[in-house]
């Protein structure tokens, strides 16, 4: 059984069908990919998958387990996590606090323990924040640990947001173009963060990126969409070779046009 | 002495405004919008502990009433949030601040048909009495004002800081989106979040009426604490409650230093001024981003 399972997937908003009939499976342990061209729906997957957009046909599984039954914030509960492509952090705060804020889904204590602060509270607390620091150390976080998001650069927020992320626990995490806006060097630590994310965690990647060689260098499938519908599916190698990507992208300008008018949401 | 004697009674007015201003800011940094009812829940509060507690309604026991107060404000919070705010999330922030203002009519005018429109004084154990040390005289409704004040800010502060919902609270008016999927259920923390505002004014409108006489224009004062949570910065707790501390105690003296008639205006002279010098008030914690 795979870990996430799409069936027949339908979106519209309004008139545009923002993903048609789409089906795909990641299994457990891997890094999968979507690629394609601006507004080919890669976000509104994603946005299904966490439960922001509710599609009009088909079906989401993850475990096995319906997941269009479920709330946007019950998504984390399941073990998914996910970081955007416009990062969403709590500004006023800072690195550590973020990260914190990611260990809400294990916080099981009650309310009168809290405000006292005694037994079960203080081990949680120390539980969360040793949980926090191994995140820390493992993206190399410690000189922000105390610092607000609203000063750190673009490059460290997004390393943060990936942080919270990773602090939620999850089996299933998903990358809203986790390379964006990165420099070279930068989209180097994410590939090695990545490859470790899968290695050493055993959590299961899915991602939206248009960097090819990131893509290339991290993925074990790659599907590639276009206006909503599969185009291919397959190695990297293959994707990248198939006569319908290479069109997509190089080719008949009326595709990119439409795909374009369609606007990828949030 | 003189001056002493001022600020105590300037303390502990103003721990009544700094005490609805809170519930603006908490309102605000959860919806942002501004609840211009918050004066009005505050005066809610204090009717409903006298119908609790007054002999003419039902009577009760002074200290069985108050966490029934409590309990009744803050349910009252989280259905008005349930029953008319959460219909107009993603409106403009205009429509909600019109609907806050429209609530507030409502309000007095539901007061004044239940409790009539003839000032009332609670029977509280807190209103009689005065503790003489020297030349300063303080009454004890004065200082249980004060130490109910510090209590409940300790109670905020640890609830903030320590609990899941506090901390849920402000992820969510911080992002809405990032708190959804961090797992938080954001429309029900909102709703919490009112709950609350009505707590904390229902702890302010007991106070205040254990301080004088009760009616139902008694909302007013929600005027005088915008203005402290605006000086104080809108948006954080501790500056809410100092705003609401610098106007109490700038009225007894500008009523007594200054010609009459300025006692009035001196807060909102402040604000004013405030406004022009540090806009994003005193305690603000908006700071200027690094470039």
């Amino acid at each position: 059984m795979s870990l996430l399972e799409l069936e027949n997937v339908t979106l519209k908003f309004g008139g545009v069908t923002a993903v048609n009939n789409l089906s795909m499976s990641v299994e457990e342990g891997e890094v999968f990919a979507l690629v394609g061209p601006n507004g080919a729906g890669k976000s509104t997957v994603f946005n299904m998958i966490s439960r922001f957009y509710r599609p009009f046909r088909g079906s989401i599984r993850f475990d096995g387990k319906d997941l269009l039954k479920q709330k946007p914030n019950q998504v984390s509960s399941q073990g998914i996590a996910r970081t955007f492509q416009n990062i969403e952090l709590f500004e006023r705060a800072t690195v550590l606090q973020n990260l914190l804020v990611g260990r809400h889904r294990h916080r099981k204590t009650m309310l009168l323990e809290e405000m006292l602060f005694i037994g079960r509270a203080r081990a949680q607390e120390r539980e969360n924040r040793l949980a926090v620091e191994e995140v820390i150390d493992f993206l190399d976080l410690q000189a922000y640990r105390d610092q607000h998001i609203a000063g750190l650069p673009y490059g460290v927020r997004k390393v943060v947001e990936l942080a919270r992320a990773l602090a939620t626990k999850p089996r299933l995490l998903l990358l809203d173009e986790p390379a964006s806006g990165l420099s070279v060097e930068e989209t180097q630590d994410m590939r090695w963060w990545i490859e470790d994310i899968r290695r050493q965690m055993g959590i299961t990647v899915l991602m939206v990126e248009h960097d090819m060689g990131l893509v290339g260098k991290v993925c074990d499938r790659v599907l590639a969409l276009a206006d909503g519908a599969e185009l291919a599916q397959g190695t990297p190698a293959q994707v990248q070779a198939h006569p319908a990507v290479i069109e997509a992208y190089l080719g008949t300008s009326a595709i990119s046009k439409t795909a374009n008018a369609q606007g990828e949401r949030v | 002495m003189e001056f002493l004697q001022l600020l105590l009674s300037g303390l502990a007015n103003g721990c009544v405004y700094g005490l609805v201003a809170l519930g603006f800011v908490l309102i605000y940094k959860a919806t942002e919008a501004v609840n211009f009812a918050q004066g009005d829940f505050m005066m809610l509060g204090a009717f409903v502990m006298v119908g609790l507690v007054n002999p003419q309604f039902l009577g009760l026991n002074f200290w069985l009433a108050v966490p029934l107060a409590l309990l009744v404000m803050g349910v009252f919070g989280y259905l008005l949030d349930l029953a008319v705010l959460r219909f107009m999330f993603g409106q403009s922030q205009i429509a909600v601040v019109i609907l806050t203002i429209s609530l507030g009519f409502v309000i007095r005018f539901v007061a004044g048909l239940i409790w009539g429109h003839e000032p009332l004084n609670l029977h509280s154990p807190l209103a009689f009495g005065d503790l003489r040390l020297g030349d300063v005289v303080i009454s004890f409704a004065d200082i249980s004002v004060i130490v109910v004040t510090v209590l409940m800010t300790l109670f905020l502060w640890q609830f903030f800081q320590r609990t899941k919902l506090g901390l849920a609270m402000q992820a969510a008016s911080q992002n809405q989106m990032a708190a959804y999927y961090m797992g938080i259920p954001v429309k029900r923390v909102q709703g919490a979040v009112w709950a609350l505002a009505g707590v904390v004014a229902c702890v302010a409108g007991i106070l205040y009426a254990s301080k004088g006489t009760l009616d139902i224009s008694a909302g007013f004062i929600g005027i005088k604490a915008f203005a402290a949570a605006v000086i104080g910065g809108f948006g954080s707790l501790p500056g809410a409650l100092m705003g609401g501390l610098i106007v109490g105690v700038i009225e007894p003296f500008a009523s007594r230093y200054l010609p009459a008639g300025y006692s009035q205006i001196a807060p909102y002279a402040l604000l004013i001024i405030v406004l022009v010098f540090r806009p994003n008030g005193l305690f603000s914690q908006v700071r200027i981003k690094k470039v």
